[in-house]
């Protein structure tokens, strides 16, 4: 279980330029959720994951995860607890390292790390298991670097990191959005079975209106560092990308928000 | 005969520095000036102690472990103060001038009554492989067994001290160093604490160096306060030069490539003197190579992207 009390965050405070990312958000994401967040762009979606994984100090409020309370943990501390997949494919794999290493230094996360092999016999072989599971055909590439994969490729090495030891959430930040439509298609596949499977806590962000209607138990829209559309259980089951359209439209005309966040739905609907 | 072996020797000994620049500046890609502070540091701390009467080994090993400390001081500077990487390294640098200073008591100490490493190995060989003050024969050629004893001795530290990297890059505490050099934003997702990691390879690689300064002085029989200067650029030379060697970005094969390195490139320093260069000049020389080193490969590439598309860039 996630909960955010009081959330606020804003960038270069006390300057003209001041932000306000985050505005006194609270959410709670009950255990084995699957919450989609949409929201236009600098809605606050990445600031909102950045501050749950600790790379953005929040300036107030509470965080607790699994029962604790994170809001003060540097970064590396909560990975314990934290899987998470970034939208850039290039931010959650070391390059020059091979797929194996990568999959090996997952394998240890949130554990002291000692001067045990990072690859013996048995990693391998668990590692060569699991990622013939994926079935993108990475089980004979494991000694090849990153560097050389592809983007999708990249994503769903990515996932299974996140995911290798269970997180006790999940945060997947439009991981796809730098993807063609078929290996887009290919990850979402992926990380359904995998948070099906495993039951996991996942906060998505996504600014494909068709995910976001189609997966998932509960949406939630932000829009300016707040959460101002919530909707669970039947009535998520019943959404449809045009009603999500319609909402964000219905946002644009109160607050005549920009144009980009409509022009960018009306690219890809209509 | 004897120049050759003791250019050999140099540049195994030099092997050290060339590892820690490696370590530094290609896997954590940190421009770490403390190396020149630290081989000295190195050379200071052993010429000391064994003017004392320490055991030789007790003087590298103080060595080591007093470079390490130099380096992490750079590393707290920079991961914990946020001052920027070279000027961290500046700090420490300038800082461990007069610490040297302190340490050697002047600027230059001759170890010439003093058991060395550097004489053991050569009385080790000298009992072992018989010749006397004289020379054995190796292969047609009249060599010193006193020489050889102390190149065997550099070949096998160098050697050792690649092997220990190779397997300690390979375990758990090594790969997230290495990923940490890699992407520092995955290894703290995957819970690494890549600032603590950054001190502890800076502790490594002028550890290693400071090692190198202290062999270096007992090779020399002598301790001077500034025998690190240039010592960096040497180094990336080196590296520069075994990579080119090896032609891999394999962990194992760029290790070798560094120790390669700097034996070769020790051996075009010993031919280009022979051959009449001012040893003035030695420095402008290596910095030169490097710049060309680090410069060519991306003018290479512009070239042949320019050939490829004809036309030119006006599209
Ligand atoms: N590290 C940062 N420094 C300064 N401003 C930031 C930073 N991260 C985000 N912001 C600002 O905060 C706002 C929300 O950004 P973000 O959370 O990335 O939006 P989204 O992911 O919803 O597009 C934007 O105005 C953005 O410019
Ligand atoms: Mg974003």
């Amino acid at each position: 279980m996630l909960e955010l009390s009081g959330v606020t965050k804003t960038f270069h405070a006390g300057t003209p330029n001041a932000m306000c990312a985050l505005a006194e958000l609270s959410l709670r994401v009950a255990e084995g959720s699957w919450v989609v967040a949409i929201g236009g762009n600098g809605s606050g979606k990445s600031t909102l994951q950045n501050a749950i994984a600790g790379t953005v100090a929040v300036d107030a409020g509470r965080i607790v995860l699994a029962g604790q309370e994170i809001t003060r943990w540097p970064e590396q501390r909560r990975a314990a607890l934290i899987g998470r997949v970034f939208q850039d494919p290039y931010r959650g794999t070391a390059p020059g390292m091979t797929v194996a290493e990568n999959l090996a230094l997952a394998a240890r996360r949130g554990e002291r790390r000692g001067l045990g092999w990072a690859l013996g016999w048995r990693v391998r072989r668990e590692l060569r298991e699991r990622v013939a599971r994926l079935g993108v055909g990475l089980e004979d590439r494991l000694d090849e670097e990153i560097g050389t994969l592809s983007g999708g490729e990249r994503q769903a090495l990515t996932l299974l990191m996140a995911t290798w030891r269970r997180p006790q959430l999940l945060l997947l930040d439009e991981h796809t959005a730098a993807l063609d439509p078929r290996r887009a298609d290919q990850v979402i596949r992926l990380t359904r079975e995998v948070v099906t499977r495993e039951r996991l806590t996942t906060l998505m962000v996504t600014h494909s209106m068709a995910q976001a209607a189609v997966l998932g138990d509960r949406l939630i829209m932000l829009h300016r560092g707040r959460v101002l559309y919530d909707v669970g259980g039947a009535e998520k089951a019943r959404l449809r990308p045009e009603d999500l359209l319609e909402r964000f439209e219905a946002i644009r005309r109160e607050e005549q928000l920009d144009a980009s966040v409509a022009e960018m739905l009306r690219g890809q609907y209509v | 005969m004897t120049l050759l072996l003791g250019a050999l020797t140099v540049g195994l000994i030099l092997a050290l520095v060339a590892l820690g620049v490696l370590i530094s500046f290609r896997i954590f890609r940190f421009p770490d000036i403390t190396a020149e502070g630290s081989v000295t540091l190195g050379a200071a701390v052993a010429a000391a102690l064994l003017l004392r009467g320490a055991n030789p080994l007790v003087a590298v090993a103080a060595a080591g472990l007093a470079g390490a400390l130099a380096g992490s001081v750079t590393g707290v500077l920079h991961t914990r103060c946020g001052i920027n990487n070279l000027l961290a390294g500046i700090l420490v640098m300038t800082a461990l001038y007069s610490v040297n200073l302190h340490v050697l008591g002047r600027s230059n100490v001759a170890l010439l009554r003093v058991t060395t490493l550097t004489t053991w190995s050569e009385g080790v060989a000298q009992a072992w492989l018989g010749g006397g003050a004289g020379g054995i024969d190796l292969l047609g050629w009249e060599v010193a067994s006193r020489d050889l004893g102390a190149l065997l001795f550099a070949g096998l530290i160098a050697a050792a001290t690649a092997g220990a990297l190779y397997l300690f890059f390979r375990t758990d505490l090594g790969t997230a160093m290495r990923a940490t050099g890699d992407n520092p934003q995955m290894i703290r997702a995957q819970g690494g604490n890549a600032e603590n990691l950054i001190v502890l390879g800076l502790a490594l690689s002028n550890g290693l160096i400071a090692t190198a300064g202290a062999l270096l002085a007992q090779q020399q029989g002598f301790a001077d306060v500034q025998m690190g200067i240039g010592m960096l650029v040497w180094g990336l030379a080196s590296v520069i030069i075994g990579e080119a060697l090896v032609g891999s970005r394999r962990l194992g094969l760029t290790l070798a490539g560094a120790v390669m390195g700097s034996v070769l490139f020790r051996l075009l320093v010993a031919i280009a003197l022979r051959w009449g260069m001012d040893p003035n000049d030695l420095k402008l020389v290596t910095a030169g190579f490097v710049f060309v080193a680090l410069v060519l490969p991306g003018a290479v590439a512009k070239l042949r992207r320019r050939r490829a598309a004809p036309g030119g860039s006006h599209a």
